[in-house]
């Protein structure tokens, strides 16, 4: 007889969500100037969570302006004393964090295990982080007396909204620069949240702005003239878009964009081990990780075996509420991100890839897509090339670490890899020949505010987190 | 004297570690800031600038797999053979630039002093840009630059020696492979820093030169899917504008055009700008839940 688990909620009470926030603009909450709202809904049951202000072109111009006349103090204070605004909102973050987890995991649909033990526990640690360097700026390595570069104008994705934020703002703060920023479409409310946080932090105004809005208001801010520096994490797509917009401009710009990392299984692989870390570099946040290990290349002789302990696991993981502390995957972030990931599911299928899920009770209401695994894919199949963004892995086989690293690198991107052996010297020799911004070896889908993240090929340039995270934010 | 006629040279392209000429069979006249004939240079064409490429990126993975120390020594011999041209080089900067022959001989022995800064830095950029990450939790994590891949370059257009050294120097000591399109005006000296170069065990196809126009040959370029990465050094206000938009349709590292003083400390700014950032993570392990290890 299987055990059957007994639903194990976490409390929506901790959080208090207001029917209708405005926008953040020098450090007031205002309305759009047209009055323009939009909703927001929770994607593991489309009930409306609140309605945000859609910000115009005129909105962006008040709030690049905000920026530009804070950015004279701000970057004049000294340096220790920016330090302590961002270890102060690093204490405020942990202490709301339970409520941030909650609301996060409301608005975005990741299970409340991944906001709770991953997402905020990085977004408070990388505040923390930055706030040291703050006051050390001269020690960086940059030369004496570095400068902040003024206004950053910052849009973020859906997928890991919070800590999107940690990684624009707190290096932009420390190394003296105000910024805009624009948090995704889908997934406002954690941004609007922090606002408070900055306001409990005492913050300046006009350090922080926060203007929720479509695409719309991210090209209005990237286009805008007042600002300095254009920090983008999202899809190849707009980044090149974006990219062209800033050309023949001052503006310095770093892009985090997609991926369609390969995680590499060698016949001498502890492959309990490796299963685990294939299934979290997959199924982690639904899959909707630009890091996302999607691509398994396994060494054909040991296909079966992983793959029969693959299926395994997979038929364990638990999909539904994202409020369920025992919940593996949640809800799919959006009804658009859905269609595409079932049409990119569907060509794998067309084009002759074998699809396979594990029997799983998707509920009723929401956007939900099974864990789901091809085999028999070839390097031509589109759901072995384009990033699909959702629990949908592409399988693969080799024969010799040549043949790995030449299928692993057969990509337009070049964001992570994963290689599992036990061999040393076998994963050193692959790991240099991966043309990819983050080598997991025997692990995966790891993070660290000290540890540089970001890509090689048209995954983007410049790097988050570290020392090197601070470059994107100086005058250097 | 005797009225001896003296044998001219016929400057070629270098590409792939040979001498052609452009395959459209082109040239265009070069003459001194007087106006008096010096040479006809090759006109390259956008093929030229395919096949520079198919060249540039057969090298990459010899020239960015040797160990820094070996590039290096071979940076460093650049400067020797250099210097033993050095006179050659004083005259043709001289005519090229209409300096007289102690400036040009000032700008080429920093030039050839440019190769030695470079030639040092090919084994130490690495430790100073890179590094261990002290992650919070039991793994060894380190950072390491690497190489983004094949360079196009917009060479200066007033410092035709000088000016190509600094921007070419830079990319291949990173472990780059480069495409330069010299000065329009002044290919002359860049030119002939090929025969410098194919005769310093730099292997073939790791810096390939093109004389031309800019203009014509540097848009395919930067459109280039199999280009990593743009210095736009060269470029006009207008030209750099439109290769940038050019090069973000596969998302190249693009090095903007700057006011710049050839003759200043470099810095490392041109190194970092054509290296890519590795994070390798791998877990520690643990030897049990012992104290002192001692």
């Amino acid at each position: 007889m299987a055990f059957e688990y007994a639903p194990a909620p976490e409390s929506r009470a901790v959080v208090d969500i207001a029917p209708s926030y405005g926008l953040f603009i020098d450090g007031e909450f205002r309305e759009a100037s047209d009055g323009k709202v939009f909703k927001t809904v929770s994607p593991s049951t489309e009930e409306v969570l609140s309605e945000v202000a859609q910000a115009s072109a005129e909105d962006v111009d008040a709030a690049v302006k905000a920026a530009r006349k804070a950015f004279e103090k701000w970057s004049a204070l000294p340096g220790a004393e920016r330090a302590k605004y961002l270890f102060r909102i690093a204490r405020i973050i942990q202490e709301r964090s339970r409520e941030l987890a909650v609301l996060e995991t409301l608005d975005n649909g990741k299970p409340i295990k991944e906001t709770r033990d991953a997402d905020l526990p990085l977004v408070a640690a990388h505040f923390f982080y930055y706030a040291g360097w703050a006051d050390k700026l001269d020690h960086a390595g940059f030369g004496a007396n570095p400068r902040p570069l003024g206004v950053a104008g910052q849009v973020i994705p859906w997928n890991f909204p919070l800590l999107m934020l940690a990684w624009k703002i707190a290096p932009a703060l420390a190394a003296g620069n105000t910024v805009v920023l624009k948090p995704a479409e889908t997934t406002p409310l954690s941004a609007l949240f922090f606002a408070d946080i900055c306001r409990q932090a005492g913050l300046p105004k006009g350090v922080v702005n926060i203007l929720t809005g479509d695409g719309s208001t991210g090209a209005a801010l990237v286009a805008h003239d007042g600002i300095d520096k254009v920090a983008f994490t999202g899809s190849t797509g707009v980044g090149k878009q974006i990219a062209r917009t800033v050309a023949g401009t001052d503006k310095k710009l770093t892009l985090e964009l997609g991926g369609k990392g390969a995680n590499i299984v060698f016949d001498d692989a502890p492959i309990d081990q490796a299963v685990e870390g294939i299934v979290n570099g997959i199924f982690f946040n639904q899959g909707q990780v630009c890091c996302a290990g999607s691509r398994l290349l396994v060494q054909e002789s040991i296909q079966d075996e992983l793959l029969d302990a693959l299926k395994r696991r997979m038929s364990t993981l638990r999909v539904g509420d994202p409020l369920d502390k025992n919940t593996d995957v949640g809800a799919i972030n959006s009804a658009e991100q859905l269609a595409r990931i079932t049409a990119l599911a569907d060509s794998g299928e067309a084009e002759g890839a074998e699809r396979w899920a594990p029997a799983c009770e998707l509920p009723g209401a929401g956007y939900w897509f099974a864990p789901t695994l091809f085999t028999n894919v070839t390097q031509a199949h589109r759901i072995a090339r384009e990033e699909i963004f959702g629990p949908v892995l592409s399988v693969l086989t080799f024969r010799t670490p040549a043949e790995a690293v030449a299928k692993a690198n057969n990509s337009q991107y070049g964001l992570s890899a994963g290689i599992w052996t036990e061999k040393g010297s076998r994963m050193l020799a692959v790991a240099s020949k991966l043309r990819a911004g983050v080598v997991w070896a025997n692990t995966f889908n790891k993070f660290d505010p000290t540890s540089p993240f970001g890509g090689f090929k048209e995954s983007g340039f410049g790097r988050e987190g570290g020392r090197h995270g601070l470059e994107a934010y100086l005058d250097v | 004297m005797s009225d001896r006629l003296s044998v001219l040279k016929t400057y070629k392209l270098f590409v792939g570690g040979k001498f052609p000429r452009s395959e459209s069979g082109r040239v265009y006249e070069v003459t001194d800031s007087k106006g008096k004939w010096l040479a006809n240079a090759p006109l390259s064409s956008r093929k030229d600038g395919r096949d520079a490429v198919v060249a540039a990126r057969k090298a990459f993975g010899g020239w960015s797999g040797a160990t820094a120390y070996n590039r290096g020594q071979i940076l460093y011999r650049v400067a020797e053979m250099l210097e033993g041209r050095r006179d050659q080089f004083v005259a043709e900067v001289a005519d090229a630039e209409g300096l007289s022959k102690s400036k040009a001989a000032a700008q080429v022995d920093a030039a050839i002093d440019r190769w030695v800064w470079y030639a040092g830095w090919t084994d130490k950029i690495a430790q100073v840009v890179g590094g261990t990450n002290p992650v919070a939790g039991p793994f060894f994590n380190v950072s390491s630059p690497e190489p983004t891949g094949v360079v196009a370059v917009v060479a200066p257009q007033e410092s035709s020696l000088l000016g190509l050294v600094s921007v070419i120097a830079p990319v291949i000591a990173a472990g780059n492979t480069v495409v330069v399109i010299t000065s329009e005006k002044a290919p002359l000296p860049a030119l002939s820093l090929g025969e410098v170069l194919a005769t310093s065990d730099v292997p073939g196809g790791v810096v390939n030169i093109l004389s031309g126009k800019a203009a014509e040959i540097s848009p395919s370029l930067a459109a280039h899917q199999d280009v990593n990465a743009i210095d736009l050094a060269g470029a006009d206000e207008e030209l750099a504008k439109a290769l940038e938009v050019a090069a973000a349709d596969n998302l190249k590292r693009v090095v903007r055009p700057q006011a710049v003083d050839w003759a200043a400390d470099p810095g490392t700014g041109r190194l970092t700008a054509f290296l890519e950032t590795k994070t390798v993570w791998h877990p520690t392990g643990s030897l049990g839940a012992g104290g002192s290890s001692y």
